[in-house]
């Protein structure tokens, strides 16, 4: 009796926000993607159809997920991880390439993206190294090793031309932070951020004075020991070198598509014929997706009536664009009440996370937060103009079958460690 | 705290992102239209516009389709072009410059290939069109003009232009209005109300269907048929004896204030203003600017009325007291101030009293009437208000309030204005003694001076003039039935009336006398200058008259001018004459004199001031004798006129 109680002991809010979302984005997936009457929900010649199929094989999925033993995942996580990155690497013999990401193996009519399985199986790895009671996140050895965990895929993918996907990886950062990385890590990494962008905006000269301003402020006023000259002027070197480092990536490295990107966020071309043309083309989906945003108003035009979403006007739309729909059709109102909603189960696997007696558990729901928080800032952030475009999904949210599986693996897999923690002493 | 660093980022992201959504859909949103939707194509279905009838129910404007060749650049498949072009009466030239502007354009949108077939070509080509893949033909309903004349009545339409699509929201681009005459007086009842579809568009713009199932669409109600009070065939017939002079003819019925001719001379046919031709046809005559055939001289031409403006003078005179019908005025062929000559005049008998006065048309006489007037009153100030005011009330001096929507106010002088001229006070009667027979400061149009001949064949009262006379299923404007009542006594317009008669019988128009009817008329002769190569020049006089017949119970009042005629009874006091038998009798009787005005012509006269040598006027008048007019007589206002550039 008190077994079987336990194994019913899930935590429900996680999946109830779940499953919220996920029949949310189905019917979204619906309005944005059906062409003619409905005729049936499981039509399979059309995305939502297909999106229908996906979410019963889902279910079944987290049964099986749920049915295993929690012990199982810990165990078996490097082999996991091992089926994983060899996946990704048969991707350069035996893979598709899609929009010119070679990310895609073709199983029959099917086509399935390893590098959204990856994303759990790192994080299981990483989990699984972390718990070590050898392993010590103070020590440089070891956090080496643990990015070197990340990098690989991370390698693998980019090589792949998928950088969306690729920049997924980079929410790692804060697992490490929460395990124990040096704060210094975290100054420094805001500090190139700004030194980056400084640089892009402005100019190399702008960024040098702002970094001297502060390495000096930081070196005469902070420290109470005797001031060295050396330490700071090196330190203001590397920054230089840097800034030129960034303006020289930007120009020489990025690919057109990507430099644009950035242009465009940070405002730099100034020629209105350009902007012109911009907006005629790289900019095209992202004005589309802000005009059917803006023109659903407070309450939207309703389910299957938004003019824009009907006309096809947002390229991609029931994919990575999906928030588009709940922008025109739902309204401020929907489309405020689904960021809650993602707030609100990221602050829950957190809560959970921070619960977990077993570091493995805890590791592990740190990952799936940060991966999950990580999708929801770019997707939406980059369908509201807010950050450079970056194609990747909304989790649970955008059609794709792999991309449902995947997420779907990497919450259920901490929803049954979770339920398994009464157990961990 | 290290716990706090991804929970605090999630909360700010989140809070960030309602932020944004709040400025791009509530703070940054203009409320949601239908309209300013550019996924939803709006599809206007326009009603047919109505038809114009005149008083007697002959129809003078219908409605014609025309075809419109329309095509998709990329619906477009190989095809016989020769053969096509040969259809179109086109080169391959053109087949490649019209195919080549439009798949510019856009490639997935119809454009028009060639605008507005005639009916023949259309039948030709509806035959075959089914050949030419992507091609079609659109209908669209164009003005069917019954009539080649009333071009200045009936007007026309013409596309919106965008200072209309900007400040009436009811226009869209492409749209057709009203432009002039009762077209764009009776816009809104001609044009009824278009239906609209909104359907369903998407990115490439291409249609995919109702917009909600066509719940918000509508049907166009059909325009409303009107009749204007323009009787077709006096118009024609003043069209007809005004060729070749240019000036305006008005008539009216007094007892309603109806218009029956509104002649405006030189005129056009308004089928020119149809079609594929109408743009061509029309910047020839807005470039015409010595004939100014799209001048509505009727409504818009300002002449010095001249001495039909003395019988006004007279009228005032007895309302004011200062003269009797008896009083008797000495004429020295001239008004003389001392031994001044302020005023010249003709040979008459002399003294004359009103009857005479207005019969002989004797300037001294009327300006005598007119010292006395403006000499009542201690101040010349108040004595000119006083006059003002009573010559206002014959509708002068400003609008008329007719429902044609161009005029001109005219201008009848007032104690302010010469105040302003002179200086307070430092003027008096004998400044401006030429305001009582018709010229200085006085000016009017042919239809105020109309209205004016309307008021007193009435004995004191008039309607607003104007051209609508039934709206199918709606009444006209009251205002239009309401009298409008002058500041003269009824009884002071008998001897007027009798002297206005007695210009037929025994004065200046006792030769244009009409057998078998009683006309009472005024002829005037108005002197005018023009201001050529930055020089003001006389000009030869202009030719005046107004009348109304029959004396008792009038049935048409009217006012005739013709430009540089020079003496009244010359050009306008025939031409009014034979109107006025025209209308009566239904036909016309005196024959030499149609012809004597059919068979003479002025444009020499007219082509004078520009031809760059010296000229003479009034006895120099150049009268050119011509071949008989007739109704068939192509106008073309263009080129019937003697161009004085290639001279």
């Amino acid at each position: 009796m008190q077994r079987e109680f336990r194994g019913l002991n899930f935590d429900w809010i996680t999946i109830i926000l779940f499953l919220l979302l996920v029949g949310f984005g189905w019917l979204n997936i619906m309005s944005a993607s059906h062409s003619g009457e409905i005729t049936s929900y499981f039509d399979m010649s059309q995305p939502y159809g297909k999106q229908s199929v996906f979410i019963i094989f889902t279910l079944f999925l987290i049964v099986l997920i749920l049915a295993l033993d929690a012990k199982f995942y810990e165990r078996f996580a490097s082999i996991i991880y091992i089926i994983s990155m060899l996946s990704l690497i048969g991707l350069f013999f035996f893979g598709k390439n899609v929009n010119g990401a070679l990310g895609w193996y073709g199983v029959g009519g099917m086509t399935i993206q390893p590098s959204e399985f990856a994303k759990f199986a790192t994080s299981l790895a990483l989990a699984k190294y972390m718990s070590d009671l050898q392993t010590n996140m103070k020590t440089f050895k070891d956090q080496l090793k643990a990015v070197a965990f990340i990098l690989l895929p991370a390698i693998l993918i980019l090589l792949q031309n998928d950088a969306g996907s690729t920049v997924v990886y980079a929410a790692f950062f804060f697992v490490f932070y929460r395990e124990g990385l040096q704060q210094v890590y975290l100054v420094v990494a805001i500090f190139l951020i700004v030194l980056s962008v400084l640089a892009l905006k402005f100019n190399v000269v702008v960024a040098v004075l702002v970094s001297a301003i502060l390495i000096f402020g930081h070196h005469f006023f902070g420290q109470k020991k005797r001031p060295q000259i050396f330490q700071p002027i090196a330190i203001l070197l590397v920054c230089i070198l840097f800034s030129f480092g960034v303006k020289y990536f930007y120009n020489n490295i990025l690919q057109f598509h990507q430099k644009d990107r950035i242009s465009l966020w940070l405002r730099l071309e100034k020629d209105p014929t350009k902007l012109h043309d911009m907006k005629q083309t790289i900019l095209y989906n992202l004005h589309e997706s802000e005009k059917a945003i803006s023109s659903g108003g407070l309450t939207g035009k309703g389910f299957m009536q938004g003019t824009r979403t009907t006309g096809k006007f947002v390229p991609e739309q029931h994919t990575d664009y999906i928030f588009s729909t709940v922008g025109e059709e739902w309204g401020f109102l929907g489309s405020a009440l689904l960021v809650i909603l993602f707030v609100a189960l990221l602050l829950r696997i957190l809560y959970l996370a921070e619960l977990q007696k077993s570091t493995f558990s805890r590791v592990y729901g740190y990952c799936v937060a940060s991966i999950l928080f990580a999708h929801f800032m770019i997707n939406i952030g980059m369908v509201m103009g807010l950050i450079p475009t970056i194609g990747i999904p909304l989790p649970f949210f955008s059609y794709g079958g792999s991309a449902l599986w995947a997420f779907t693996i990497l919450l259920f897999i901490f929803v049954k460690l979770d339920s398994n923690r009464i157990n961990e002493w | 705290m290290r716990k706090l660093l991804l929970l605090s980022i999630i909360v700010i992201v989140g809070l960030v992102f309602i932020a944004r959504l709040f400025y791009l859909q509530v703070y940054n949103e203009d409320p949601y239209s239908l309209f300013d939707d550019n996924a939803i194509r709006k599809v206007y279905d326009y009603p047919k516009r109505g038809y114009v009838y005149d008083r007697n129910d002959n129809l003078l404007v219908a409605n014609q389709p025309s075809y419109d060749v329309m095509f998709i650049p990329r619906e477009v498949k190989a095809m016989d072009t020769l053969e096509f072009c040969n259809l179109l009466k086109i080169t391959k030239e053109d087949f490649i410059k019209f195919y080549d502007k439009a798949y510019r354009y856009s490639p997935r949108l119809p454009s028009v290939f060639i605008p507005q077939l005639s009916r023949i070509e259309y039948a030709v080509l509806q035959e075959k069109i089914r050949k030419y893949q992507g091609f079609y033909i659109q209908k669209r309903s164009l003005r069917d003009y019954q009539t080649t004349i009333g071009a200045n009545v009936l007007g026309d339409i013409g596309e919106v232009n965008n200072y209309i699509i900007e400040n009436e929201p009811y226009y869209k681009s492409g749209d057709l209005i009203g432009k002039q005459g009762v077209e764009l007086s009776y816009e809104e009842v001609l044009r009824g109300v278009k239906g609209i579809k909104f359907i369903q568009k998407d990115r490439f713009n291409r249609d995919i269907g109702p917009y909600k199932d066509g719940i918000y669409d509508t049907l166009p109600q059909p325009g409303k048929d009107i009749s204007i009070t323009i009787d077709s065939k006096l118009q024609e017939y003043g069209e007809l004896l005004m060729r070749h002079k240019h000036g305006g003819i008005i008539a009216i019925e007094p007892s309603s204030g109806e218009i029956l001719a509104m002649v405006s001379a030189p005129s056009y046919n308004p089928n020119l203003l149809v079609g594929r031709q109408r743009s061509r046809n029309f910047s020839k005559l807005y470039t015409d600017t010595i004939a100014k055939p799209l001048f509505d001289r009727s409504l818009k031409a300002q002449y010095a009325p001249g001495s039909p403006f003395k019988v006004l003078s007279a009228l005032v005179g007895l309302q004011e007291n200062v003269v009797t019908t008896q009083d008797q005025f000495s004429c020295r062929g001239g008004y003389y101030l001392g031994s001044r000559r302020l005023t010249g005049c003709h040979a008459h008998a002399s003294p004359l009293s009103m009857n005479q006065g207005i019969a002989q048309s004797c300037n001294a006489y009327f300006v005598n009437v007119y010292r006395r007037i403006i000499d009542k009153y201690d101040k010349p100030h108040d004595g000119m208000d006083v006059w003002s005011n009573h010559i206002k009330s014959f509708g002068l001096g400003d609008y008329l309030g007719y429902d044609l929507k161009i005029g001109n106010k005219g201008r009848i002088p007032d104690g302010d204005f010469y105040d302003k001229w002179y200086g307070k006070n430092r003027w008096s009667s004998t400044y401006n003694i030429s305001n009582s027979i018709g010229q200085g400061e006085v000016e009017a149009t042919p239809i105020q001076l109309a209205n004016m001949v309307a008021a007193i064949a009435n004995r004191g009262h008039f309607f607003t003039p104007h051209i609508i006379k039934k709206i199918e299923g709606q009444e006209i404007d009251e205002k239009y039935t309401t009298p409008n009542h002058t500041t003269i006594d009824k009884k002071h317009f008998e001897p007027v009336v009798q002297g206005m008669f007695d210009v037929y019988n025994t004065g200046t128009a006792y030769s244009l006398r009409v057998p078998g009817i009683d006309i009472c008329g005024k002829t005037g002769t108005a002197e005018n200058f023009k201001k050529i190569d930055g020089k003001t020049t006389q000009l030869t006089d202009h030719s005046i008259f107004v009348a109304f017949a029959p004396k008792d119970n009038p049935k048409i009042a009217i006012a005739v001018f013709v430009e540089n005629g020079y003496w009244g009874s010359r050009f306008a006091g025939r031409i009014a004459s034979l109107m006025i038998e025209k209308y009566i009798k239904g036909e016309v009787t005196m024959n030499s004199m149609e012809n004597w005005i059919l068979t003479h012509s002025l444009e020499d006269e007219y082509a004078k001031p520009y031809s760059g040598k010296p000229f003479g006027i009034n006895r120099q008048s150049a009268l050119q004798v011509i071949d008989k007019i007739t109704k068939d007589t192509v106008i073309n206002p263009i080129s019937n006129r003697p161009s004085p550039f290639n001279q």
